[in-house]
């Protein structure tokens, strides 16, 4: 944010004379007077300006191209012998100018960042109220309070820096050194001379007290801790994944491609936390004490794809989980009798811990999305895109660094200031009612396709879904072969997969039928209508799942839920490979071949990152029925990376159209916490309250509810202590109340 | 990295840490990369000595951005006004354009690299330069005059709040901390 500006006036002796100065209360007659006095100064310049160039053109004519005012700015004391013409007093005056020196002069940044600092102290020490004068009111002289710099030299304003710097404390004092826009070498000296002259007061203030042995050693051990938690810090810093790599997809083609992998890396990060719970409390204590079940049968390369076979009975699916008190010696002993075990091993609930890590990880990356979506909503809020003067000082991406893209950005920006040239000039001349009310009608026209289209799709999936139970049916009274039966399971995911793939580029053609006026409407058109496709298709998918009880061919329906996610999320990832390789490898060849262009395609960046949020959704619905389907969202996003950025790298071109970056991702994180988290929170808590666990399977077999088990939990812990009933209550009116739940939501954002 | 580490003295390490937005890491990268602009006889004493400006230009970070010229400008401490830059000139560069700069100082330098003519403020010709640099050298990407005229009518209406016709610093730190973008284009990583 920029700091109110503080202006080294020198105000003329002549306009105090006038009587009483503006009020700062009547703020027009102080912006006319302020006016005034900059083009009194200015004209003073102007004189001064011409004079000199006059001068220089008798001197040398060679520096006639480039006037050099800087001589002017900068009050050396060698000066006067050059310009002779000129007293100390004038050069004084046309160096301290406001509109000319702030942020140039060495003087006035020493100036304005002394001022700076005795703002800094006296904040801390502030008068009480009492004291202060009744007719005290701020003027423009107060800035000029500690300094008046008409009349000092370089030297003694250095001098005056140093003082104000000292009288910091130390942490104000290297923070204010770190941001002051000096060079480098001045810094150093101005440090030199301020810890120079601090080793100096050190030695006048009296002898510390000699340390205690004991104190001695508590301060090398914090120390020693200190800088060891430093180096780990540096170590972090320097370990940073995949940098170089985007470092170069961010040179050639800018923010807006370069933001899809971080959000890439974003999702990678989330998912790895997910795993790292589930796995250390609920997989590897599982994994540790197998469940006595039927052997498995041969593992075949088919179930990487269907999910079934060797991996139903695995770790990977609900169905695997138990439902007893891992490592309890009491397992085997009636209920109610007294445990004879002298030192009990640690007992370990799984079923409590399956429903407390899956609660865990979503709690926390609940967390972590609300934080991030805030952050970047407060960023983006102060963006108003519309200004020319924004666009033209803001835009240049200085990250971009190949020749090519440079040469693209600079024709992109031409095309942008040029269109909002054109835009400017059209708002002077209104559409026609008759254009207007056409143009409306086609998007009128165009957004019902859109939406019939969506819900051709999802009617085409209900009816293809009942098909599927159907020919499921039919199989199993059969007894058809095993490849055959899961063969057919896989169509459903292919259909889905092959919509969400094609859909899109029907709504480019629509896109491009409309004609938006602003590329940035477009882009969020195109935004809205895939996300109700996706949204819709997953409702639907949903609502099967939680019917799935009376469809699944085997007993237990969680793991049958398990395996389908599983299947969905395979086949999106062939999809996208498919995507890619159509798409991008030989729609180059086509252009390159067969149209003879040179144009590439383009990389849809809303369309990927659309897709990678689908993606997302399916893990976060899949959490509870597969524990692992983070490990695998998280070996897909990897290969995606790399395979994306290959296939970026070799097929495509720099995008053409204009791309906010902090609005973008701000959209974007909004889109990951809101329908895709809060839909798969709400599908999770849904199952937990009300779905009947299968019988024979998983952790909660043989109960109510999932959610029965944490109940029981908290009746055992009344029972056995009856000191923690206040953590029970909390624990009913926080969790059962969702209300509570809602608004504590709420306020986290 | 390892060996060019010995090369710089740890408290002028630690000094530099201090006084830049750089880190440790960053420094001695800094360091590596600069002293590969170096002849290989200079290379022992990197941080005294001077590299011409068209050597700091052959840098990939450099090479194609349209605002070379005047980065070595503002950034150079040489004396001989030969845009020649010195290590702490290539460290001052670096911090100003690093992730953790404030947006301060970045408007800051960003003001001094827009001022052609180094006069202290921003005025038409300087506005006209700047539009002329950001799109491009070609002929069929630049604006005709008639545009070049309503851009920067536009510009001063919407940025000189004392309307004296050019825009000084204050005018242009008010206009980009209103883009929640500036922070991240301006930015060079090594």
């Amino acid at each position: 944010m920029s700091q109110p500006p503080s202006i080294t006036l020198s105000v003329p002796e002549g306009s105090e004379s006038d009587g009483q100065e503006p009020s700062p209360d009547n703020e027009r007659a102080l912006h006319t007077s302020f006016h005034q006095l900059i083009l009194e100064q200015s004209s003073l310049i102007e004189a001064g300006l011409e004079l000199e160039l006059q001068e220089r053109s008798r001197e040398s004519p060679a520096y006639l191209a480039v006037p050099d005012a800087r001589a002017v700015a900068w009050p050396e004391p060698g000066q006067s012998e050059e310009h002779p013409s000129y007293s100390p007093a004038t050069l004084q005056i046309l160096a301290s100018m406001p509109s000319r020196t702030i942020g140039h002069s060495l003087g006035a940044i020493i100036s304005q960042y002394c001022n700076r600092t005795a703002r800094l102290r006296r904040q801390s020490v502030r008068p009480p109220l009492q004291q202060l004068c009744r007719t005290a009111r701020p003027t423009l002289r107060q800035y000029d309070l500690e300094t008046d710099p008409a009349s000092a030299t370089l030297e003694e304003k250095w001098r005056q820096l140093v003082k104000e710097l000292l009288s910091l404390p130390p942490s104000q004092r290297s923070h204010v050194l770190l941001t002051m826009p000096l060079h480098l070498e001045e810094k150093r000296n101005l440090r030199r001379k301020v810890s120079g002259q601090r080793v100096t007061l050190r030695q006048h203030t009296h002898h510390w007290a000699p340390f205690s042995s004991c104190a001695w050693s508590k301060f090398c051990i914090v120390l020693g801790c200190r800088g060891l938690w430093y180096r780990l810090l540096s170590l972090l810093r320097a370990a940073r994944p995949w940098h170089y790599a985007l470092k170069q997809i961010g040179g050639r083609f800018g923010s807006s491609v370069l933001s899809y992998f971080l959000f890439l890396k974003t999702l990678l990060m989330l998912n790895f936390l997910s795993f790292f719970i589930l796995l250390a409390f609920v997989v590897v204590p599982q994994a540790v004490h197998p469940p006595a079940s039927v052997s498995p049968p041969p593992f075949t390369g088919l179930e990487l794809l269907t999910g079934g076979g060797h991996f139903t009975h695995s770790l990977l699916y609900y169905g695997y989980y138990s439902n007893i008190t891992l490592n309890d010696p009491c397992s085997s002993s009636p209920k109610g009798s007294v445990c004879p075990l002298a030192h009990p091993p640690l007992p370990y609930n799984l079923p409590l811990a399956y429903l407390f890590s899956i609660g865990v990880s979503f709690l926390v990356t609940c967390i972590l999305l609300v934080y991030s979506v805030s952050r970047s909503f407060r960023e983006s809020v102060r963006s108003s895109t519309e200004e020319l003067a924004i666009k033209v000082f803001c835009t240049w991406d200085f990250k971009v660094i190949q020749r090519r893209s440079v040469k693209l950005q600079c024709e992109n920006i031409c095309t942008l200031l040029k269109e909002l040239l054109v835009e400017r000039r059209s708002r002077s001349h209104p559409q026609s009612c008759s254009q207007r009310l056409g143009h409306g009608l086609v998007m009128l026209l165009a957004w019902a396709l859109a939406l019939g289209s969506v819900s051709g799709s999802v009617l085409a999936v209900h009816f293809f879904l009942e098909h599927m139970h159907t020919v499921q049916q039919e199989q199993q009274a059969q007894d058809s072969g095993r490849w055959q039966q899961e063969a057919v399971l896989l169509v459903l995911p292919l259909v889905v997969s092959l919509l969400n793939a094609l859909m899109p580029y029907l709504f480019n053609f629509l896109a491009m039928w409309e004609k938006q006026d602003s590329p940035v409407t477009q882009l969020y058109v195109a935004i809205i209508r895939n996300l109700i496709l996706k949204t819709m298709v997953l409702i639907l998918l949903c609502y099967q799942w939680l019917n799935r009880s009376v469809t699944c061919s085997t007993e237990c329906w969680e793991t049958c839920v398990g395996q389908d996610l599983y299947r969905f999320m395979v086949m999106d990832f062939i999809f996208t490979l498919l995507d890619t390789l159509f798409g991008e490898l030989i729609w180059r060849l086509i252009l390159e071949k067969k149209v003879k262009t040179k144009r590439r395609p383009e990389f849809d960046v809303a369309r990927n990152v659309l897709e990678l949020i689908y993606g997302q959704t399916l893990t976060w619905l899949g959490i509870l029925y597969a524990p692992l389907l983070p490990a695998v969202q998280m070996l897909k996003l990897l290969l995606l990376f790399y395979i994306k950025k290959t296939s970026l790298m070799r097929n495509c071109q720099s995008p053409s159209k204009p791309w906010q970056a902090s609005r973008m991702s701000t959209i974007f994180n909004t889109l990951l916490c809101f329908p895709s988290f809060l839909g798969a929170a709400a599908f999770l808590s849904y199952t937990i309250w009300t779905a009947h666990p299968s019988e024979t399977c998983g952790p909660f077999r043989g109960l109510e509810t999932i959610y029965e088990s944490g109940k029981r939990w908290v009746l055992v812990l009344e029972k056995s202590n009856p000191n923690i009933t206040w953590f029970a209550w909390v624990y009913q009116n926080l969790l059962e109340n969702t209300s509570l739940l809602f608004f504590m939501s709420v306020a986290l954002m | 990295m390892g060996g060019s580490a010995s090369l710089i003295p740890r408290d002028l390490l630690g000094e530099y840490q201090e006084l830049t937005f750089l880190s440790k890491q960053e420094i001695l990268l800094a360091y590596k990369r600069f002293s590969e602009l170096l002849p290989k006889d200079e290379r022992e004493n990197g941080w005294s000595a001077r590299v011409p400006k068209s050597q700091i230009l052959t840098l990939p970070e450099l090479r194609a951005n349209p605002f070379q010229h005047r980065i070595c400008r503002v950034f150079s401490t040489s004396d001989t006004r030969d845009d020649s830059m010195s290590f702490e000139d290539f460290l001052d560069m670096l911090s100003v354009f690093s992730d953790s700069a404030t947006s301060d100082i970045k408007s800051h330098y960003a003001f001094r690299i827009f001022d052609f003519d180094e006069d202290g403020t921003l005025d038409r010709k300087d506005l006209e330069q700047l539009v002329n640099c950001l799109t491009g050298q070609g002929e069929e990407s630049r604006l005709s005059s008639e545009e070049m005229e309503q851009l920067i009518q536009n510009i001063l209406e919407e940025s000189d709040i004392d309307k004296d016709g050019t825009i000084n610093l204050s005018e242009f730190q008010h206009v980009v901390s209103r883009s929640p973008d500036f922070a991240s284009s301006f930015k060079i990583v090594l």
